[in-house]
């Protein structure tokens, strides 16, 4: 018998809905009947989703990529000699050399895909926890000032500077402080948490492990959705692997700091990834927004000061004390620094990760990354940062991806999803669509939210009914102005981001779409 | 709702240092940690509100208390945002106005203008009113009032009823439940536009855990929690302050009423024992006023053999001192005395003894509550030189250990025993030392640290075995003790507790 062939069949979420566990079982099967034995590593996505599943067969030459493979594929690969990297219809070759992703500039994402997400040695051997150990060597106080220097805004949404929310935790005396993550990626169109939890875990673990030790902060807790279950399994590998390795417990990496994490999964509530229902929901509670101040950096978990960071920007920690603030700032735009793992998806040719520095503009990305509209329909609108950003239209797209200059055309750029529309959406629909989210997801403390976005819904199916007497008499117009009254009351009454964004995605459509609204059906 | 004419200011006290801000022009100075809503009441400058009441920590839901500060973005809650020195706070304006206009059309969409059996009493309708609200314009065949989420009027309490078609979801009284009473009964359930106030499992009130203390009756700003004898009776005529007759705790009570008759108690929220709390017996159990039995004439009779015979006042009284008078000049002065009950407030008892010393000349007057109360009266006055209490109950609000002993405060006292537990929640530490297992020693939100199951009838004995140890054990801070002992009495103390016979082992407890 010949030498088992490693094979990597990705394990992300995303390529199993497309069949990448067939195709694993497929491949077992086949090479058995072939006499072949396969080593299967099941990796994360290098984030090409129109072609997953992508399968990589380790060759003397390197990596060689097939894709999308599907499970009947399997046999005709292998006789085609796939082990071996042989000529097929489907072959790709080394794809880190597509331009797709040659073009990217991943530092945060720079082992999706690549490392086998259970192997702490695969970590290591791919840069890892060269940024802990970096910040072992260093006063917390300069952990802290290397984060601040980068530049590195939080990437949940929000876009605080991360190094100022740090510094106010490392400035309080507090018997216990607290780490969380926020992995309560609830944004439709969203995935890059997912993927690199998946994909990446010790990176999010390393991340976490420096921002405890620069804190002062001894327990970490990873807040991650029940909707994402094989994050919740590679969470709990790496874990256990970190802590048998000695890279958390008592005595990280033989410093004498004490830092461990824990994952608690949500139950299905979008206002638990905002950050105060999120510590009411740690805490066992009804996940409810809870008034600011106190900030949760000076009373946060259980009272005690806590940093609050997404997955994305806790995973993009190592690279900094790894490389330098410098070297990490020296990516970006404008005031948004470092990278930015946008995330395509939608009606878009081809969907997936991309990770580049901010900056890069709409139609770079729509048209360069995505190809046009998967339909091949003309594209009219993308929206951005979730199902609360906002709709911008064609005319638009030269708009670069960074925070400042999305909020100068009343966007913003959130957690970076991008969700592409072609000719045939109805604009007014997404709008009920927004409104309609945000009454389902509501936790129903305040009043514009709660009340606001089901009364929304209500107006908006009188404005899409659009029937010829409200026209004739004026009722629709006079309903456009209480859309318009609603939004001003939401965005400047709501408690919490969900019930005051709402309105971004409402008014951008029908500031660039009114025609929507102004149907005569 | 609470009592009639009360100025409600929003938020609790502020507790800190001095603070000068302004608000609208006027200069306004407060203690450090006051809401800027709170601050803007006491100037007379209320700022419209909802979800907030000052018996409870602010909870910023309800958005019509929005103001704006100069040099701050948006349109900070006022009562979340504490005062803060220089501050400039701008309670009303165009912008302001729209907003609140924006959410009450809200509410109003949800509960229409008129729903509340009293209006006028309905703090909803009547900001609204006064915002020029009058019907919802989001109002049409899709958003009839509580479409989403009507349920069937809750009459199971006896002396409330909750009409959840009124309600608006502030969470006053699930807020209540929590902070003054600390049962938890209520809580919301569900979300967004579906959030209902429900009592613990969804279940009844009267099936719930509610002990009836109708405090969340009390917070409520619309008709959606009501005493049913207000339904019944209608609006109050006029309150009048009184304390409450039941426990020793003596609660302060407002009795609102109408045509004459009670038709509603209110804690009063300025009183210091109770701080704006009372319990069901307090608040519902005031049938005595307007009882049958009620003795509301003056009776007189000869002898005890004798039936009674209803008379004036004046011959009432004229008749009792008259024979107060024969009796003292037959027997002698001494031979006739006073008696209070101990649902005595202490301003009556004082009256009686004033009587009985002045106008009888005699000293021969008592109040009942020395019956149970002497071996701690006599103790007390011995060691403290006062025979009575020597805390306020607000001071449990500072303590960090609390010992009970031979005492059930949630059923005897549960006005005090909500503060207790307030401080308990927050993580006070409980000795509790009874033979009984009391309700406090483990219930929601509440445990004892130590429960000392001694036997009837060794408190003492106990209290010397702890004296015991710390004597023996050398835990006396004895420049402490110095400053407040005459030390040979207490070597003599010290030596009979220190005596094995005092040890907790020898007691066999």
């Amino acid at each position: 018998m010949s030498a088992a062939v490693t094979v990597y069949v990705p394990g992300d979420a995303s390529a199993c809905s497309l069949g990448a566990d067939r195709v694993a079982r497929a491949l077992e099967a086949e090479a058995g009947k072939r006499g072949r034995v396969v080593h299967i590593v099941r990796n994360g996505s290098r984030g090409m989703f129109w072609l997953e599943p992508l399968v990589e067969v380790v060759t003397p030459a390197g990596r060689v990529a097939y894709g999308p493979v599907a499970a009947g594929d399997v046999a005709k690969l292998l006789d085609a000699g796939l082990l071996e990297g042989g000529a097929h219809a489907l072959r790709l070759g080394d794809i880190a050399a597509h331009p797709w992703l040659a073009s990217q500039q991943r530092l945060t994402g720079s082992r999706l895909g690549i490392v086998d997400p259970t192997s702490l040695v695969d970590y290591v051997a791919h840069g890892g926890y060269v940024g802990l150990r970096n910040a072992l060597a260093m006063q917390p106080v300069d952990i802290v000032r290397a984060i601040t220097d980068s530049g590195l805004r939080g990437r949940g949404g929000a876009a605080f500077p991360t190094g100022i929310k740090w510094q106010t935790v490392h400035d309080q005396k507090a018997g216990q402080k607290y780490i969380t993550c926020n992995a309560d990626e609830g944004d439709s169109g969203t995935f890059a948490d997912r993927m690199l939890m998946e994909g990446d875990p010790f990176s999010l673990i390393e991340g976490m492990t420096i921002a405890g030790i620069a804190v002062g902060a001894t327990q970490g807790y990873i807040y991650l959705r029940i909707e994402y279950p094989h994050a919740a399994r590679a969470l709990a590998r790496a874990l256990q692997v970190a802590r048998a390795m000695g890279h958390l417990g008592p005595d990280v990496l033989g410093s004498g700091k004490r830092f461990d994490i824990a994952v608690r999964l949500g139950a299905g509530a979008y206002i638990c990834g905002e950050e105060t229902s999120m510590l009411e929901s740690l805490e066992g509670r009804r996940g409810e927004v809870r008034v600011r101040p106190p900030l949760p950096a000076i009373k946060g978990l259980f009272g005690q000061p806590t940093v609050v960071n997404n997955v994305v920007t806790l995973a993009s920690v190592p690279v900094v004390l790894a490389r330098g603030p410098q070297f990490y700032k020296d990516f970006g735009a404008g005031k948004s620094r470092g990278t930015i793992p946008l995330q395509l998806a939608g009606n878009v040719k081809q969907g997936g990760l991309v990770e580049r520095a901010f900056g890069l503009t709409v139609k770079q990305l729509v048209y360069g990354y995505g190809g046009g509209s998967a339909s091949g329909r003309p594209v009219r609108a993308v929206q951005i940062g979730g199902p609360l950003g906002a709709y911008l239209p064609e005319s638009q797209f030269d708009t670069p991806l960074e925070y400042e200059a999305l909020a100068a055309r009343d966007g913003l750029l959130g957690h970076g999803g991008v969700v592409v529309f072609d000719d045939h959406v109805n604009m007014a629909r997404m709008a009920r669509y927004a409104l309609e989210f945000c009454a389902v997801e509501s936790c129903g403390k305040c009043t514009p939210c709660r009340i606001g976005s089901t009364r929304g819904v209500e107006l908006m199916d009188r404005i899409i009914a659009g029937r010829a007497d409200t026209v004739r008499n004026g009722a629709q117009t006079a309903d456009l102005a209480l859309l318009e009254e609603l939004c001003d009351t939401m965005f400047n009454g709501s408690l919490c981001g969900l019930g005051g964004l709402t309105p971004y995605p409402v008014r951008s459509a029908l500031k660039h779409f009114r025609e929507d609204f102004q149907r005569v059906n | 709702m609470y009592a009639k004419d009360y100025h409600d200011l929003g938020t609790p006290a502020g507790k800190g240092e001095s603070v000068t801000l302004d608000i609208d022009g006027a200069t306004v100075t407060v203690p450090a940690g006051t809401s800027i809503m709170r601050a803007a009441a006491l100037a007379d400058h209320d700022i419209p509100k909802l979800c907030a009441t000052d018996t409870l920590k602010h909870f910023g839901s309800c958005r019509v208390c929005l103001v704006e500060i100069e040099g701050r973005k948006g349109f900070p809650a006022s009562c979340t945002t504490e005062v803060a020195a220089g501050m400039k706070v701008r309670t009303q304006s165009e912008a302001l106005s729209k907003m609140r206009r924006g959410v009450l059309e809200l509410y109003v969409s949800e509960h229409p203008m008129g729903s509340c059996p009293d209006s006028s009493r309905c703090e909803l309708e009547t900001l609204a009113e006064q915002h020029g609200i009058g019907e919802s314009r989001f109002a049409g065949p899709k958003t009839s009032r509580h479409v989403h989420t009507h349920k069937p009027v809750d009459h199971s309490n006896p002396y409330f009823r909750f009409d959840n078609d009124l309600c608006i979801v502030c969470s006053r009284c699930v807020r209540a439940c929590e902070e003054t009473q600390g049962t938890y009964a209520l809580t919301i359930d569900g979300r967004g536009l579906e959030s209902r106030v429900a009592a613990s499992q969804d279940e009844t009130f009267l099936d719930s855990e509610c002990v009836s203390c109708g405090a969340c009756v009390e917070a409520c700003p619309t008709g959606a929690l009501m005493e049913k004898s207000v339904l019944v009776a209608g609006l109050p005529q006029k309150a009048v302050p009184t304390t409450c007759a039941y426990c020793g705790v003596g609660c302060a009570l407002i009795a609102e009423v109408t045509n004459g008759a009670v038709s509603r108690m209110v804690p009063n929220r300025n009183g210091r024992a109770n701080q704006g709390h009372a319990c069901v017996k307090g608040r519902f159990a005031y049938g005595y006023a307007t009882h049958a039995d009620r003795v509301t004439k003056p009776l007189i009779r000869k002898s005890i053999t004798d039936e009674w015979t209803e008379v004036s006042w004046e011959e009432a009284i004229s008749y009792a001192a008259s024979e107060f008078r024969r009796i003292q000049a037959k027997y002698g002065r001494d031979s006739i005395g006073g008696i209070t009950s101990s649902r005595c407030t202490n301003e009556e008892t004082f009256l009686v003894q004033k009587l009985v010393r002045a106008a009888f000349g005699t000293n021969n007057v008592d109040t009942c509550a020395r019956v149970c109360h002497s071996p701690t009266g006599y103790g007390l006055k011995h060691t403290l030189g006062e025979s009575a209490g020597t805390q306020e109950f607000v001071s449990v609000q500072q303590a960090d250990v609390i010992m009970v002993i031979g005492a059930s405060p949630t059923e005897a006292h549960p006005v005090f025993a909500s503060q207790m537990k307030r401080r308990l929640r927050q993580g006070a530490r409980l000795i509790v030392v009874d033979p009984r297992a009391i309700p406090l020693v483990k219930s929601a939100h509440v445990e004892a640290d130590y429960h000392l199951r001694l036997l009837p009838g060794t408190n003492v004995a106990i209290i010397n075995a702890l004296a015991h140890v710390v004597v023996t054990e050398g835990l006396t801070k004895d420049d402490y003790i110095a400053e407040r002992c005459e030390r040979e009495s207490y070597e003599k103390w010290k030596k009979f507790v220190a005596d094995p016979i005092n040890s907790p082992e020898a007691m066999g407890l």
